[in-house]
């Protein structure tokens, strides 16, 4: 039998089919955030698990091989700097930081509301995601280099 | 009442847990515990019998909710537990690839 | 207006220097200088325009029950001017160090999040906001202590986890019984409230907070992390915990709560007095002990919080002053020290006093300035650590407290006792040691010199003319007590 990181074939051909499932139900949650439970960080854990689940289906070496580590974290970091700028035009626009300068647009209870509340649930979502993957891929990390013994 | 009390008899847990066991791991999750006991006493304490879920939809007006603010709290501070969790362990591993094991006893390179 | 500034600028410097470095820190190294000079002016700018006002900035425009709200007075731009002197020296000590321990860009993120923790406790006027800044600064500080990736860093940093984690959850149980008496998270409104309310709850939340930040700030009883810590961080974060860190998370907040939110209650004073004094007497025993420099720095750093304590606790204006003075004071004489200690161990690769020797052919910015920070910390009379410790003194004689007069006496007394044992062996020692390969760099030598100019500097805070336009209005917002409610929210 060939030698394969990850695990059975059952579990690679769910995993196929159901991340993306999962991270569209994670992008779901992050773009309902201000109309429904949930928002920018539960939709990024879901979204993280997503990333996780290929992991352990797949193994390490397939995530190494396939997704660029770095370009994650700098989504990552990018991602709170982003955060950081609209909390910045919240100044310029109404003197406040973080002010709510986008609020008169949309409709109540519609999904196009909430001004910028959405666009930061996205950008939390981004980070979150990112961070708790990269997370858990530094810890297992530790563990490729010293064998658990 | 009770509740609370059992919420603090949660946090004791938690606390005899950190004192008591050996384990890194099993003091990590001992905090876990304390943590969650400290973030149950707060959703309690916005707790309103009888009242439903804080979102404003048609025809919901901000009495008959329960207090939202707690459960905002609440989630910043599992975020910040997640934070400090995901320390912990990250420390842990290093130290057991240090000292080739998870036990406090043996783990005492420092004095005093 | 520049308050939230004191966040964002650390903050935006830190995810800025994940998202530009690869491999080098050049970058990262120019941006947090920058970063923490443009900290610096701002926050003397705003020392020096605060005076006695009190400027409340409400964060994305909401009006004060539903907004976290920033709160600057003269205590806070006190406590910000505090921390921007020492992390800038700190930075400037960090370049040739750690890239001689092990460079990267890490570092100088993290310690822009530890600096971001620090003024957003300082600036913020909301209790759940403090929470989570203090947690930011704290988990920066973890993995900080345990940069240099030593088998002894990760234990001391899983210890100062383990117990940061248990005093932050006695603060946020405090919070959410603060929160369902008063309904309120604002500082300012709960001291309104509380009072009004159920003034027992204010004894119950007074002994957890008093535990919670008391382990912060490293008080006699919940000191046990703070010498393992601080002496295994690399020596500019150990200064920077040492000198700004155990007083902003620790002393601030108790400044604010207990004065300012609580009114200062006899029976906490009466708890401040006898902490203090514990923590002076025990910790400066312990510290004569110790053969290894950092950690008898670091017990030093305890018993000094407990002069800070025992100057509170007296609680009149004299006393405060004393205390005040003294947090400055400490922040620019420990900090110098920990930098001399960190040349020490980086040039001869040891900090055993005992094999050390003579140092001045060897190091001679570092022992000569090791020599005027141990003078400031002894209490010598030209220095600004004498006036401090006098103060104190006087003050606790004046209010007739000849006890702790006495202890805070018998307290320098030791002090002078371990630093001459440092002088004795670690600086001046019989055997004279040769010039070491490492070079000390630049902004090593510089940082240092500017603390030992500052240590003479700032005794001339003690003269009444600049006295009263410096330090009285700090002091006039801690003895003005709940005026701090009338202050933001406005009569």
């Amino acid at each position: 039998m060939k030698q394969s990181s990850g695990m059975t074939l059952i579990v690679k051909t769910v995993t196929r089919v159901s991340v993306w499932l999962i991270i569209l139900y994670g992008i779901y949650i992050i773009l309902h955030g201000h109309l429904t439970p949930g928002g920018g960080f539960a939709g990024g854990v879901i979204i993280a698990l997503a990333f996780l689940n290929l992991m352990l289906a797949y193994g390490r070496d397939f995530i190494k091989k396939w997704v660029n580590i770095s370009f994650l974290h700098d989504i990552e970091s990018s991602s709170a700097a982003l955060f950081l700028a609209i909390g910045i035009l919240g100044i310029a626009f109404s003197g406040y930081f973080l002010a709510n300068f986008l609020s008169g647009y949309g409709t109540l209870y519609r999904l196009y509301s909430a001004g910028t509340i959405p666009i930061l649930n996205i950008v939390i979502g981004a980070k979150v995601s990112m961070g708790l993957f990269v997370v858990v891929w530094a810890l297992s990390i530790f563990h490729i280099d010293k064998g658990g013994k | 009442m009770t509740v609370y009390l059992l919420c603090f008899i949660l946090l004791l847990v938690g606390l005899y847990g950190i004192i008591t066991k050996r384990d890194l791991i099993k003091i990590i999750l001992s905090l876990g515990i304390m943590g969650y006991a400290a973030n149950l006493m707060l959703i309690l304490f916005g707790y309103k019998s009888g009242a439903i879920y804080p979102i404003l939809e048609k025809g919901v007006t901000p009495e008959i909710m329960v207090d939202p603010l707690p459960q905002a709290l609440v989630l910043t501070s599992i975020v910040i537990e997640l934070g400090i969790t995901a320390m912990l362990v990250a420390l842990a591993v290093r130290l057991f690839e240090k000292y080739k094991t998870f036990d406090i006893t043996k783990i005492r390179r420092l004095s005093g | 207006m520049i308050l939230p500034f004191f966040i964002i600028i650390p903050l935006l410097t830190a995810f800025l220097i994940t998202l530009i470095s690869g491999k080098k820190d050049d970058w990262a190294i120019i941006l947090s200088i920058i970063a923490a000079l443009s900290l610096l002016v701002l926050s003397v700018f705003s020392f020096v325009t605060i005076g006695g006002n009190t400027v409340v900035y409400n964060m994305s425009a909401w009006k004060i029950p539903y907004t976290i709200c920033l709160v600057l007075d003269a205590l806070s731009s006190f406590m910000l001017l505090i921390v921007s002197i020492i992390s800038l020296t700190s930075l400037m000590f960090s370049i040739k160090y750690i890239r001689h321990l092990s460079p990267s860009w890490k570092y100088y993120a993290l310690f822009m999040f530890l600096v971001t923790g620090m003024n957003g406790v300082i600036v913020t006027g909301d209790l759940f906001n403090l929470y989570v800044f203090l947690e930011i600064a704290l988990i920066a500080a973890y993995a900080l202590v345990a940069y240099g990736s030593k088998a002894e860093e990760f234990e001391a940093s899983f210890k100062y986890a383990v117990m940061g984690s248990i005093s932050s959850i006695l603060i946020l149980v405090g919070i959410g019984i603060i929160y369902s008496t008063t309904s309120t998270l604002t500082l300012a409104s709960i001291a309104k409230v509380l009072p009004e309310r159920n003034p027992q709850v204010m004894y119950w939340v007074g002994g957890i907070f008093m535990a919670g930040f008391g382990l912060k700030a490293a008080v006699m009883p919940f000191h046990a992390w703070l010498p393992d810590a601080h002496s295994s961080a690399p020596a500019p974060i150990s200064s920077m915990l040492s000198g700004v860190l155990i007083k902003t998370l620790g002393i601030y907040v108790l400044i604010r709560f207990f004065f300012n939110v609580l009114g200062a209650p006899d029976i906490f004073m009466t708890i401040f007095l006898v902490l203090g004094s514990i923590s002076i007497l025990v910790a400066s025993f312990l510290a004569i002990g110790q053969w290894d420099l950092k950690r008898l720095l670091a017990y030093s750093s305890i018993s000094q919080i407990g002069f800070i304590l025992l100057g509170l606790g007296i609680a009149t204006p004299l006393a405060i002053f004393g205390a005040v003075f003294h947090i400055l004071n400490h922040a620019i004489f420990k900090s110098l020290l920990f930098y001399n200690a960190g040349t020490v161990e980086m040039a001869i690769g040891t900090r055993d006093l005992r094999k050390m020797g003579n140092l001045t052919k060897a190091l001679p910015v570092a022992s000569s300035t090791s020599m005027i920070a141990t003078l400031s910390i002894a209490g010598m009379p030209p220095f600004n650590g004498f006036f401090s410790k006098l103060i104190i003194i006087i003050a606790a004689v004046q209010a007739v407290h000849p006890g702790y007069a006495l202890i805070a006496v018998v307290g320098s007394l030791l002090t002078l006792v371990y630093f001459m044992k440092v002088q004795r062996y670690g600086f001046r020692g019989e055997e004279l040691i040769e010039k070491p390969d490492v070079k000390v760099g630049l902004g090593m030598k510089a940082s240092m010199i500017i603390l030992a100019t500052l240590c003479v500097v700032t005794s001339l805070l003690v003269i009444p003319g600049i006295r009263e336009v410096t330090l009285e209005s700090v002091v006039s917002v801690i003895t003005g007590k709940t005026d701090y409610i009338f202050n933001v929210l406005g009569r």
